[in-house]
């Protein structure tokens, strides 16, 4: 969807502003926020994709609005009560009411932690062969689905060059809604900074993303 | 979708205290429904505050830099070469390594969200995940790099990843001089975070004294 998390290239935010000795966690209740976030992801109740597309859903000044991890609670809690683990009404009691679906996985214990620390693998069987391979010049497609995609609006309609196969692997724009993991290869394309910004562009600048396979078409 | 229309009052108040109100009655029905034990929350949060952070992925380029084999390894797989590494081979699929030369300067961003390879560096700074890097590291990463105090020769490539799938990318940046038979350990010391991420260089060997 074409929001507000697609910054790739807009001006107007100002400098970046590193904090020096920066904590891990600003708050105690950030914490509390990733931790329950990456155990009901465990356990099921959402994949990687999902959450993220719950939190680019966030309406435009909240987004922009909410801290890190502002943004992960709001979306966090929208789509465990959009697909039925929580209700709307427990989340307004602040206490469990009704019997709900629960997780596949069922309760997430100090058994599951070890699990959850080894990042999970994207790679899966290939329906069919790569119709890339690395040197070969593609243009990424023009579009604007109204749901989640990983292809940013920054490169789209452009020439780049494919520079590496990353093998085949879980497509985010079905995962993301519950479409199935449909795999599709996934590569890494180059672009030349002034294929992407026009004239004006650094000219040392390259700028490279991970595009699936049906972002490209032969240019 | 569910109901944002709460959101517009919470600057009434402090924001923090809300936050924190509704982030415990969250917890509180996860926990009272059986999903989650707060226990395994602790475990988490203490995972990331205590064991994960930028010295994994100091040691994998202190080992690069002293270790020519493994460095080679390093750029040609690293989810397998970081796996021999048995204190740091938590690393999981789809880690890339990308090398910083005299040529070519490598900067790392997520621009749609905040993709960063935890299990080397930990969780990402604010800065990372926040609107002006995403923004403009693609567009201007030297105007990026200025707001670091970091500035590279007119004639270095730049190149900028971003992360928008599973790969995760580590920059290994150049040893500094200086440091000539220095051990792994030594090295590591040198190896700053935001080397890691394409936004600083390592110590050099006189101020990480």
């Amino acid at each position: 969807m074409n929001g507000v998390h697609d910054m790739g290239g807009m001006d107007g935010f100002g400098k970046v502003e590193p904090e020096a000795n920066e904590p891990v966690f600003h708050e105690k209740w950030e914490g509390r926020v990733l931790a329950m976030v990456r155990a009901l992801g465990a356990q099921g109740a959402f994949n990687i994709d999902t959450a993220r597309f719950y939190r680019e859903l966030l309406p435009p000044l909240v987004y922009l609005g909410s801290s890190y991890y502002k943004k992960w609670f709001l979306g966090f809690q929208d789509v465990l009560v959009v697909k039925g683990f929580v209700g709307a009404d427990e989340v307004k009691a602040g206490h469990a009411l009704k019997r709900t679906k629960t997780p596949r996985r069922g309760k997430f214990t100090v058994n599951d932690v070890e699990r959850i620390m080894i990042r999970g693998a994207f790679n899966r069987a290939a329906p069919a062969p790569a119709k890339f391979k690395a040197g070969d010049r593609v243009r990424t497609i023009n579009f604007h689905p109204v749901t989640h995609t990983r292809l940013p609006r920054y490169v789209r309609g452009h020439v780049g060059v494919i520079e590496r196969n990353h093998g085949c692997q879980v497509f985010p724009d079905s995962d993301a809604i519950d479409a199935g993991e449909n795999p599709q290869w996934l590569y890494t394309v180059v672009f030349e900074g002034t294929e992407l910004w026009g004239r004006d562009a650094d000219p040392t600048l390259k700028v490279s993303i991970d595009a699936f396979e049906p972002y490209l078409e032969p240019a | 979708m569910a109901d944002h229309d709460h959101h517009h009052h919470e600057h009434d108040h402090s924001e923090l205290s809300e936050t924190e109100l509704r982030v415990r009655a969250l917890e509180t029905i996860l926990t009272e429904k059986g999903y989650v034990e707060p226990a395994a929350l602790d475990a988490i949060i203490q995972a990331y505050e205590t064991k994960i952070g930028p010295h994994n992925g100091a040691q994998v380029v202190a080992k690069a830099w002293s270790d020519p084999a493994f460095k080679q390894a390093l750029l040609d797989d690293a989810t397998k070469a970081v796996s021999t590494l048995g204190h740091v081979s938590r690393v999981g699929d789809h880690l890339v390594a990308v090398e910083n030369t005299p040529r070519r300067h490598n900067m790392v961003v997520c621009t749609l969200c905040s993709c960063y390879p935890w299990e080397m560096l930990g969780l990402p700074p604010v800065w990372y995940k926040a609107a002006p890097y995403r923004s403009r590291a693609v567009k201007d990463p030297r105007g990026v790099l200025a707001d670091f105090g970091v500035s590279l020769p007119k004639e270095t490539e730049i190149r900028v990843w971003d992360s928008t799938a599973e790969t995760r990318f580590l920059v290994l940046p150049m040893r500094p001089e200086g440091t000539e038979g220095w051990s792994a350990q030594q090295l590591a010391e040198l190896v700053t975070r935001d080397s890691m991420i394409g936004t600083g260089f390592p110590k050099t060997p006189g101020a990480a004294s």
